[in-house]
């Protein structure tokens, strides 16, 4: 904001300097840039007042996933000053240990209901209620994380992945929007008849943590059980083999490279106009319309993820901020105030598609609608409370990609991923 | 030189390696030995949590690791003997792909399919390394004198870029349509994906590797060419012998240990092949022996990691390497002999 209105005072000085340049003398010229110089330092202490409520002199650090919710959000906290915001897709290998340090690395940490766990099991999160009672007393009730009644963490939106879609492709070739898995493999073959996109589906299948995460989905969205009696692994089942089979129908009418394919490389294929249909996470919506780097603008449009056989093929999360336990307590307040500037409501109007928000002031728009939908359909939280879930995430992660490439059976695959499981839990002590 | 002497100059690098090299390796094989695991208990805990349509309240039994009073979690280290190592291993499971006589069985195991990958890609850019390595320094010691300088430097420059950076860089030249890979549709006229099999992938690495070492490999090269007998090889031209014999019978044998030391140091490097599978996000198709340490090392959603897995895959990586070096050493050693005779 204040950037345009220094820009535009600049412009005019400029402007009246070319125009008047004969009729004015030097120093009423310098008189004029003075003004405009006085003007433009009044709007910019004006315009910080206006975005932070106070002046932060404590130095804040804060580490978080990186996408744009993340980026809306520590913008609006990097207005307060003295804040150091450090967004990394890989956050979650080096928050534990950074949290843990004492003093911690970081003061603030941006986590979800998945990455919030290995924190809260190692104590390197403090609780929030005198805070939240100091300076969180506009929050929404359903902002804080309670966990046996202490506050741990405060959301700021809530996260899901639901399929995407180019509805000019799908009129096209007059197909309906596909509500299962089943249906948009049918959807990919008819426009892979045609040379309207490189490839009709799109994934996030990158070996690893992504290629788990999409296994996840799919089995909750069949109605499987991730673990039987004593942390003990049951995925090697009908439901496991029919959901493995589902992702390599969906992988025929992918890029050949999907196993190198994250969250940004699909948003980025997509926003290039590559692709016609993607399971994606709702925080990547907005992008889709972002001209500045999106070549199919109003083009795509959210719908709920296919279903599996009892609900979406999808997870819900929910994102928000957690403070360190290994901190002064002068430092947690001033990290809290100024997590509070970022997740206020100034910040979600100005980025309002940008997430699902959970912060007052928040209207849901054509953006959020896929998510919305996925979650009316009933999709399942993320499981991260069974405490094998770690283990057998990663034994997911690192276990599918032999099947896709075919040099597995589907029941050889999920026996060795439950053989890899069982080693790490063992090992952990869950077993 | 006197003892004394002698020890007050080696001492301070002999504590060193003391220090950094020896101790470090005596806690890794430890750990291999040893497993660390929190100590849990089972408790009631309710959890309130954000949904898309307001907050929901769970009471769950959850396994939690116990906080000591000192803010940290308890833990219980335990001896297991070899367990480590035969959960790298998984002997059982080669023994029966084995009696199956599967390969792709046998290849289903991350520590065999990765010493697969890290023996091959060890002993085919080796030859590539010494032969590149040699025309490079063959070039350079043919060029002109007033252009000499400026093609030693460009010839080194690939080894001046960090690795990562390097396969980062290959990475996206050839990723989706990078443009590398349009160029190859464009000139084969046909659709190529280079990250999607294998042997592409490897394809790339070996190249890679051989495009970033050859340059060490010269420069040594290069250094020995200067001191070649130019007696012996006037003489040898007196004789009668074409370029090729002159090569062969006169500057070979010359640079000989210079070959040894160019394949020793590269068979310990290439045997840590690491930042091209990392680079290239590889995993799915092609795993090291480094990347396996690396990913024991990664923890996972809930925290946990399995360092005494890693401290016995780079025990045997360590292993490896020992082996890999001994048939070059007693090459060495026996020439050694030899030349005392």
């Amino acid at each position: 904001m204040q950037s345009y209105a220094i820009k535009s005072i600049f412009v005019a000085n400029d402007f009246y300097v070319r125009e008047f340049k004969f009729r004015i003398t030097k120093e009423q010229n310098m008189f004029l840039r003075k003004i405009a110089t006085t003007i433009a330092i009044s709007l910019i202490s004006t315009s910080v007042w206006a975005s932070c409520a106070f002046e932060n002199d404590t130095e804040i650090k804060l580490l978080s996933n990186s996408y744009d919710a993340w980026k809306a959000v520590t913008s609006a906290m990097e207005e307060c000053g003295n804040v150091t915001t450090v967004l990394d897709i890989d956050f979650k290998d080096k928050i534990n240990e950074a949290f843990a340090a004492n003093p911690s690395l970081y003061q603030i940490g941006g986590i979800s209901n998945g990455t919030m766990v290995p924190l809260l099991n190692a104590g390197s999160i403090r609780p929030l209620d005198d805070l939240v009672a100091k300076y969180g007393s506009h929050l929404n009730p359903s902002q804080l994380i309670k966990i046996d009644g202490k506050i741990m963490a405060i959301a700021m939106s809530v996260n899901n992945q639901h399929l995407m879609y180019r509805e000019d492709v799908l009129s096209e070739f007059r197909i309906a929007v596909p509500t299962t898995h089943a249906e948009m493999v049918a959807a990919a073959a008819i426009i892979a008849k045609y040379d309207v996109v490189d490839y009709p589906i799109g994934g996030t299948y990158k070996a690893g943590w992504n290629l788990g995460e999409e296994f996840v989905n799919n089995y909750l969205g069949n109605g499987g059980e991730f673990f039987g009696e004593g942390n003990a692994p049951s995925i090697n089942n009908a439901t496991g083999i029919a959901t493995l089979n589902t992702m390599k129908d969906l992988t025929a009418y992918m890029d050949p490279e999907y196993l190198v394919g994250d969250s940004t490389y699909v948003q980025q294929q997509f926003q290039q106009g590559k692709i016609a249909m993607a399971t994606l996470w709702g925080t990547r919506a907005a992008a889709m319309d972002n001209a500045e780097e999106s070549q199919v603008v109003g083009k795509v449009i959210m719908a709920s993820a296919p279903m599996g056989t009892t609900r979406p093929a999808s997870t819900n999360w929910w994102d928000g901020v957690v403070f360190a336990t290994n901190m002064t307590d002068e430092q947690a307040d001033a990290a809290f105030r100024v997590a509070m500037e970022g997740l206020d409501t100034e910040m979600v109007q100005a980025n309002n598609d940008t997430g699902v928000w959970l912060v007052e002031g928040f209207v849901a728009g054509s953006a959020a609608a896929g998510a919305i939908a996925t979650a009316n359909n009933g999709a399942a939280p993320y499981p991260s409370s069974l405490p094998g879930m770690g283990a057998m995430h990663t034994a997911l992660g690192n276990g599918i990609a032999a099947f896709l490439t075919g040099d597995k059976d589907a029941a050889t695959a999920l026996a060795d991923i439950e053989a890899a499981y069982t080693i790490s839990a063992t090992e952990s002590g869950l077993m | 030189m006197n003892q004394k002497t002698f020890l007050a100059f080696i001492g301070p690098s002999v504590l060193m390696m003391v220090l950094f090299i020896a101790l470090p390796l005596a806690t890794v094989l430890k750990q291999s030995f040893y497993v660390t695991q929190p100590v849990y208990q089972t408790l009631e805990v309710e959890t309130c949590s954000p949904t898309f349509t307001g907050q929901v309240c769970l009471k769950e039994i959850k396994t939690i690791p116990i906080i000591g009073d000192n803010g940290k979690v308890i833990t219980q280290t335990n001896f297991v003997g070899f367990v480590n190592y035969q959960n790298v291993i998984e002997f059982p499971r080669a023994i029966a792909a084995f009696a199956n006589k599967s390969w792709s069985q046998f290849m289903a195991i991350d520590f065999w399919k990765a010493l697969r990958f890290t023996l091959s890609f060890t002993l085919i850019t080796l030859p590539l390394v010494l032969l590149f390595g040699l025309l490079i320094a063959l070039c350079i010691n043919n060029a002109a004198k007033s252009i000499r300088g400026p093609v030693i430097f460009i010839s080194l420059l690939p080894m001046i870029i960090t690795p990562v950076i390097g396969a980062l860089s290959i990475r996206w030249l050839f990723i989706g349509d990078g443009i590398l890979t349009s160029f190859l549709e464009w000139w084969l006229v046909r659709d190529i994906a280079m990250f999607a099999q294998a042997w592409t992938i490897e394809l790339m690495m070996m190249m890679y590797r051989v495009w970033h070492v050859a340059p060490f490999a010269a420069i040594v090269f290069y250094a020995g060419l200067q001191t070649v007998n130019q007696d012996t090889v006037e003489s040898a031209i007196i004789d009668g012998a074409s370029r090729w014999q002159k090569l062969r019978y006169v500057i070979l044998p010359h640079l000989m240990p210079l070959i040894v030391f160019v394949t020793l140091i590269h068979l310990m490097d290439s045997y840590r092949v690491f930042e091209e599978v990392v680079g290239f996000s590889s995993q799915a198709h092609v795993i090291s022996l480094q990347w396996l340490t690396y990913d024991f090392l990664t923890s996972d959603l809930m925290g946990n990691r399995s360092i005494g897995r890693a401290s016995a895959s780079s025990m045997l990586t360590m292993i490896g390497i020992v082996l890999l070096l001994i048939p070059v050493l007693r090459g060495v050693w026996l020439d050694y002999k030899g030349k005392r005779l």
